[in-house]
């Protein structure tokens, strides 16, 4: 028996994107499979790594933990929006500069928490950047330069307004 | 002359791609594949009584289904075993479908095939195994005493029993002034990169070709092995290691069940002469129960030191758990028993390994691959010893080091690589003063007491490695100058973000004096470089960034020799600046690479304008009676060479740690941590850092939070992020670090690796910090709040009952 799909709009990075989903599929594999916008990563499909983490109506959330036919009508901000054509937004530069990625599989969700957390409080403490960074994981760079990385991208924020 | 980029901070070419969401991950590689699920075992020990596919047939989607009957040929035999040596005399593989027996919870036992993940997934929930369950073996104390096999033939559960000796231990103990004896406990752990293994195959009937992207730590060599399971020529193979994200040792085994399935399903199915393409993404509860586990050791120390807690003698005898199967062999607990040994001249030593099988997930490398067990049980010895002279715990260490007058170092050991245990080169004494520095040691005596005064438990914790690095046999190199003047570089070793093509466009900018921006580096292609062993052992930077270096020579001679003819110039006078070889002194005689590449190439269709140009350049071309190619070159400006090294060389370090245990709560928190480390010279101080930043937090993790705890069944009872505590940024305390340089006779770059340092002395270094502050032996690691106050109780009662 075929299942039953679902016509849904998501806006995605600012883009009506019409899909027809079943009911049980995941926000994450929605994006990454039916879109194609495989930026988005799944490390762990239980909510924990954060990895999957994308902007829901502004806010950030774990796209794995999300049935893509809950977030029809909403909008939904993806690392593949956060760039302004060539120019990569200042948490993208600023990841760079401070050496916050390597392998760079959890980077894309460590990029849109930082991006809503920045929006929240422009100029972030230490203990603020790490209370904000505490639902996503990273196996490879031991948090620190991700931090400065944060810490970098209030500076270039605020340096650019 | 350009800036040398060797040892510059330069900023990551990986980045961009990355940061921008354009990574190329396993499961990012495009739509359209057909997806693979597989059943596996919930039985930790269990005969294989009867599968019934029949509920999976009319599932929605279904295209084929596969036990280990349907299996064929080579596929149907066990999987290798990679390393064998002359101690593992029992060395077992599992099949890559379970034959009549499972061992753990988690062996693969049907693979289905379907059009999407969704629907394979709902296939293989209705197949119904039957299983007969049989005793599980769980725990080294139960796979010893042997009450029960997890293979019927390997009596005692006993894979490989290693002896390593070098002068007579026992007798040097009996003759010791002081003697001492511990028993060491440390649990399992394991890699757990944040994405899990993966393989995608496309097998294309019209020209019998296979073509498979695997997350893995060994592309060239999972070719080897799909050509050998699947009756193919390697040439028909290719496979491609794509972005990977993280691998830690985990993904260095090869070929897994599944590297083997994917490829001979999609070669099977593709009868319709339509080439088929299979996928498989790994799940995270699946990478628990069916990849690899690693650390868990127990270790009993005999020692015999002088009054100035000089070791005279130490025997230890290592129990380790192997896990269900030894494709790995038993690299591990060999690299715990040489490395055990450290920045240390031990009068004499013997250590006997014991290697057991247990029914639970095989234990292959991970990060630091049985050193940090190696360097536990040590520094856990030294400060025994410290504590039982009264004597401080870094002057035991610096009573015990090698010198630098005494390098080359043997320790009449044989190592890893079978080649003597010699260190090459290093500075231990200096580390130790630099560690003590950094960390503040020789005034922490104040600051602790202090805190008690304030109510407070501090403590501070110090522990020594050697790391042997870069092992070989070897890594090779290709450097291709293209006629726009873009520099191709290629080998075969595999990344999974350690900056490679960073830190070897660095090398080759040095080499042949072109901009970075102009260099493009290939890793893990085995269409692009054949030969290649793989990412591990730290041996990246050194294997890889030598041969790379080595063959960029050779471009940079042969461009000089072109350019020289060119130039009606003698080569020894040419320099190459930012991608023009000039004459030295004269830079208005002077030729871009990009043209000496049309000059390598005697075929000279006018293609571009590069070719058009290189006319002007032509005159000095070969004799009339001499050939085009002249006798022993080759056209184009291109370049392939090998490293090969005749034995690892040894990189080192010191940590250090002050730790806060709360009196109530037993809370346990890294208040700071210091690392000393020399990799010799570093090509990239900015990647080195990242690399040990990363090997500390892993180290922490291992030492306080992350552990797999199987029950009596054989159940891996935390097999999920919400149960195996792996760390984030609120537990990970900031790493302060200081380096040393000494450069490594042993290569042309003279460098060490780095990339499992960070990982390898921090369980001894928390367990120093924690008895330090405490006042009580710590003995099993990793260490837990609730298992601090258990011993406080234990200790307590001990003191006062």
């Amino acid at each position: 028996m075929t299942e039953q799909r679902h016509a849904i709009v998501l806006t995605v990075n600012g883009t009506p994107c019409h899909v027809e989903v079943p009911a049980r599929r995941l926000l994450s594999d929605c994006l990454r499979h039916d879109l194609g916008l495989t930026g988005t990563h799944v490390g762990c499909e239980h909510g924990v790594c954060g990895c999957c983490t994308i902007l829901f109506d502004g806010a950030p959330a774990r796209s794995c933990l999300t049935l893509a036919v809950t977030a029809d009508g909403h909008a939904i901000d993806t690392v593949e929006g956060l760039a302004t054509g060539d120019t990569p937004a200042p948490v993208q530069r600023a990841f760079g500069e401070c050496h916050a990625l390597q392998c760079g599989f959890c980077t894309p969700g460590f990029l849109m928490t930082a991006t809503a957390l920045l929006r929240e409080r422009p100029d972030p403490t230490d203990d603020e950047i790490v209370e904000g960074i505490s639902g996503n994981l990273c196996r490879c760079t031991g948090y620190q330069n991700i931090i400065a990385a944060i810490r970098r991208a209030a500076e270039l924020t605020r340096a650019a307004t | 002359m350009a800036t040398r980029l060797f040892g510059e901070p330069v900023a990551r070419t990986e980045d961009a791609r990355l940061l921008a969401g354009r990574g190329r991950f396993l499961d990012d590689l495009g739509r359209g594949a057909l997806a693979a699920a597989f059943v596996r075992s919930p039985h930790a020990h269990a005969r294989v009584v009867d599968i019934d596919v029949t509920g999976a047939l009319d599932a929605d989607g279904l295209i084929a289904v596969y036990t280990y009957d349907d299996l064929q040929g080579r596929v149907a035999e066990p999987l290798p075993l990679l390393i064998p040596h002359p101690a593992l005399t029992h060395g077992r593989t599992g099949h890559p479908l379970a034959r009549d027996v499972v061992r753990y919870v988690g062996e693969p036992v049907a693979m289905v095939v379907a059009t999407d993940r969704y629907l394979a997934e709902d296939a293989a929930a209705a197949i119904e195994v039957a299983y007969d369950p049989l005793p599980p073996v769980v725990g080294i104390a139960n796979a010893a005493a042997a009450r029960d096999l997890v293979h019927p033939d390997v009596p005692g559960n006993v894979a490989a029993r290693l002896l390593q000796e070098a002068g007579d231990a026992p007798a040097a103990i009996a003759a010791a002034p002081h003697t001492l004896e511990l028993d060491l406990s440390i649990e399992r752990s394991a890699s757990m990169p944040l994405e899990g293994r993966g393989v995608r195959a496309r097998y294309d009937p019209g020209e019998d070709r296979l073509r498979v992207h695997t997350s893995t730590q060994a592309s060239t060599s999972v070719r080897m092995a799909l050509a050998a399971k699947l009756g193919m020529a390697p040439v028909q193979v290719e496979v491609i290691a794509p972005d990977v994200g993280g691998g830690f040792g985990v993904k260095v085994v090869h070929p897994w069940p599944e590297e083997v399935l994917l490829p001979w399903a999609a070669r099977t199915l593709a009868t319709g002469g339509a080439p088929v393409e299979i996928s498989w993404t790994e799940d995270r509860r699946e990478h628990f129960v069916s990849s690899a586990h690693e650390r868990g050791q127990l270790q009993h120390v005999r020692v015999g030191f002088d009054d100035h807690g000089r070791v005279l003698g130490l025997d230890v005898e290592i129990a380790h758990d192997n896990g269900a199967y030894t494709p790995y062999g038993i690299i591990i607990p060999i690299v715990t028993s040489t490395q055990l040994l450290g920045p240390y001249k031990i009068g004499a030593y013997r250590a006997e390994v014991t290697s057991l099988y247990t029914n639970t997930v095989i234990v292959t490398p991970y990060r630091g691959a049985g050193r940090p067990q190696g360097v536990y049980c040590m520094e856990r010895t030294m400060d025994a010893i410290a504590a039982e002279l009264g004597l401080d715990r870094a002057d035991v260490r610096a009573a015990n080091l090698i010198t630098p007058g005494e390098f080359p170092y043997d320790q009449g050991l044989t190592f890893q690589d079978g080649r003597p245990l010699i260190y090459d080169s290093g500075d231990y004494p200096k580390q130790l003063d630099m560690i003590r520095d950094l960390i503040g040691w020789d005034d922490f005596a104040a600051l602790r007491e202090r805190a008690r005064t304030e109510g407070r438990r501090i403590g501070i914790g110090l522990g020594c490695y050697v790391e042997g690095t870069g092992v070989g046999p070897y890594e090779g190199g290709h450097v291709q100058v293209d006629t726009t003047g873009k520099v191709h570089v290629a080998t075969g070793l595999t990344s999974q973000g350690q900056g490679h093509q960073t830190v070897f466009a660095q090398i080759v900018a040095d080499e042949l004096g072109v901009p970075m921006a102009d260099i493009e580096v290939t890793t893990g292609d085995t269409r692009r470089f054949g030969y290649a062993v793989g990412t591990f052992a730290s041996r990246a930077a050194v294997m890889s960034g030598n041969a790379i270096a080595l063959a960029a020579r050779k471009v940079r001679d042969k461009a000089l020799r072109i350019a020289g003819d060119a130039l009606e110039a003698d080569p020894r006078d040419l320099e190459i600046v930012d991608g023009v070889v000039r004459v030295a002194g004269a830079p208005e005689s002077a030729i871009p690479l990009r043209t000496v590449a049309v000059l390598a190439n005697p075929l000279r269709y006018s293609f571009d304008a590069e070719t058009a140009a290189a006319g002007q350049f032509a005159g000095g071309g070969p004799g009339d009676d001499e050939p085009p190619i002249a006798p022993g070159t080759e056209p184009g400006l291109e370049g392939r060479d090998y490293y090969s090294p005749p034995r690892a060389t040894f990189a080192s370090g010191m940590h250090a740690a002050v730790v806060e245990t709360d009196p109530e709560t037993a809370e346990i928190r890294v208040l700071r941590y210091a690392v000393v480390h020399d990799c010799g010279p570093m090509i990239n101080p900015r990647i080195v850092e990242g690399q040990i930043h990363g090997g500390v937090a892993q180290g922490v993790a291992g030492a306080l939070y992350e552990r797999l705890v199987y029950d009596e069944d054989g159940q891996l009872l935390n097999a999920s992020f919400m149960d195996f505590l792996m760390p984030y940024a609120t537990e990970i305390p900031r790493i302060e670090t200081d380096h040393l340089e000494t450069p490594s006779p042993l290569n042309p770059l003279g460098i060490k690796g780095a990339g499992e340092a960070g990982v390898i002395p921090v369980t001894a270094v928390i367990a120093s910090a924690i008895e330090d502050a405490e006042g009580i032996p710590v003995r099993a690691m990793p260490i837990s709040p609730s298992e601090l106050h258990d011993l406080r109780e234990e200790y307590g009662k001990a003191r006062h009952g």
